[in-house]
């Protein structure tokens, strides 16, 4: 099992990067982690005639507590947690061999409907920012996922970096069930609770994850509408969504 | 289609190759540079078996292009002695059988030694669950908790 034959290109800065996009359109991929590329490509599902790969641009690398460059390793991530949601999640997704090179901004961009980080960009209605021929745009998080592994970015597109709006007085909490730890969730359920100084709650979100094509930001389970497959019923996934909903609001309303 | 200089350290030797851009570094290590204890199951990042350290941390080298470690330095299972002797982790899985048919050993080897230089005193529990990454069809497992149980004892003692 081999990936079909491609050129391999390592740009250090991002106007290189846009600049390559832009040469080869639709025949070129980005690289970041490659964690869920090079499966891809090894599977022949993916076929790039160009891998951009943007590991050496430095300016994706910066994590600070606003803002997060979408090349930093989710090992990275998990050692620095600039968020408390991330600390909480990190460990979550897959392996450390795995988080050793995948990256938030391949997970984000990548939107697999049950990963994690799209969930948190969701709940913490995160800007994703990308660069493109035309110059740089602000996404936001509600406007990204459009639908399976498809987002608002063209391919022309690189995400640099997402950034994460200050709440008050708010508290956030995710769990999931899979079968073994690191595997993907059969169902996940992350909340965001914001109260106000009497301790009364004012906002609320609710995320799901695996329980459809996108990221679901819903009320409450009821509301899912998730499909059967080899791993879990329908029946069940909606279940297991409800009890992790209850469980995430009261700890998030906990941590408010 | 791409040909690359790769220049990288591989198990404290400098070692450099000629490599396709689409060659992973599971497969530069085995081919090119005749290391084939790193071993290549599921390909498509699984399994856990070709799991090997790239500036000492444990990453998948299926999932890692050899143009990428460029630079870098890599230790292999052919790497992973304690001076003239066994690494610990090879002594303990040595002690307790920690295997079968050996196919997946290599890569837990390797996840094993990164766990334990993070984590020298885990828990069962916490011995499973680094295990969680890397599947063994023969041994059911018990044989191999035990060696990396020995293994944490054996780098206490030092
Ligand atoms: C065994 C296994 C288990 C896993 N388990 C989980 C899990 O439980 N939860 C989970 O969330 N993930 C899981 N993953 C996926 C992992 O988290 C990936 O790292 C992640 O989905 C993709 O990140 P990456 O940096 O590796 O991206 P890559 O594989 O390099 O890229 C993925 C896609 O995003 C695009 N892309 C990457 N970066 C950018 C960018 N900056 N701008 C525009 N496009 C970009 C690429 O072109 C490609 O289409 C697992 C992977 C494996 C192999
Ligand atoms: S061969 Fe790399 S994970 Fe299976
Ligand atoms: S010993 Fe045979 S796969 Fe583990």
């Amino acid at each position: 099992m081999r990936p079909a034959p491609f050129d391999y290109v390592a740009p250090t800065t991002i106007e290189e990067v846009v600049a390559l996009l832009a040469e080869h359109g639709e025949d070129a991929k980005i690289v970041a982690g490659g964690q869920s590329l090079i499966p891809m490509m090894a599977l022949r599902l993916a076929r790039p005639a160009v891998l951009v790969d943007i590991g050496g641009v430095d300016s994706l690398q910066h994590v600070g507590p606003g803002s997060i460059g979408a090349g930093v390793t989710q090992a990275t991530l998990e050692r620095e947690a600039p968020h408390p949601l991330l600390a909480e999640v990190l460990p979550l997704i897959a392996h450390p061999a795995i988080r050793n090179r995948g990256t938030i901004g391949g997970s984000i961009a990548h939107a697999d409907p049950a990963a994690e980080l799209p969930a948190v960009a969701l709940l913490c209605d995160a800007e994703l920012v990308a660069r493109g021929p035309a110059g740089e745009r602000v996404i936001a998080a509600v406007d990204f996922f459009e639908s399976y592994l498809t987002t608002a970015l063209a391919p022309d597109e690189v995400l640099t970096e997402i950034r994460f709006p200050t709440h008050h007085r708010t508290g956030f909490a995710f769990r999931e069930v899979s079968r073994r730890h690191g595997d993907f969730a059969l169902v996940g359920a992350g909340a965001r609770v914001t109260v106000d100084r009497a301790g009364d709650v004012v906002d609320q979100r609710l995320v799901f994850i695996g329980v459809g094509s996108t990221p679901v930001i819903a009320e409450d389970a009821s509301e899912l509408e998730p499909s059967d497959d080899v791993h879990a019923t329908a029946a069940y996934r909606k279940h297991v969504a409800g009890v992790l909903a209850r469980d995430v609001l009261l700890t998030a309303r906990s941590r408010a | 289609m791409s040909e690359h200089q790769v220049e990288l350290m591989v198990n404290g030797k400098p070692r450099r190759a000629t490599v396709e851009g689409r060659q992973t570094l599971a497969d530069a290590l085995r081919v090119e540079l005749e290391l084939t204890g790193t071993h290549v199951g599921c390909e498509h990042g699984v399994c856990g078996s070709c799991t090997v350290l790239v500036d000492g941390a444990p990453v998948r080298s299926c999932l890692m292009l050899a143009v990428q470690a460029n630079g870098r330095s890599v230790t292999t299972v052919e790497g992973l002695a304690h001076g003239a002797n066994m690494h610990p982790v090879r002594q303990g899985f040595y002690e307790c059988h920690s295997f079968q048919c050996g196919f997946c050993t290599p890569g837990i080897v390797m996840t094993t030694a990164a766990f334990l230089a993070g984590n020298p005193s885990p828990t069962e529990h916490e011995v499973r669950e680094s295990l969680a990454g890397n599947l063994c069809r023969c041994t059911g497992y018990q044989s191999i908790v035990e060696g990396v149980q020995r293994a944490a004892e054996l780098m206490r003692e030092g």
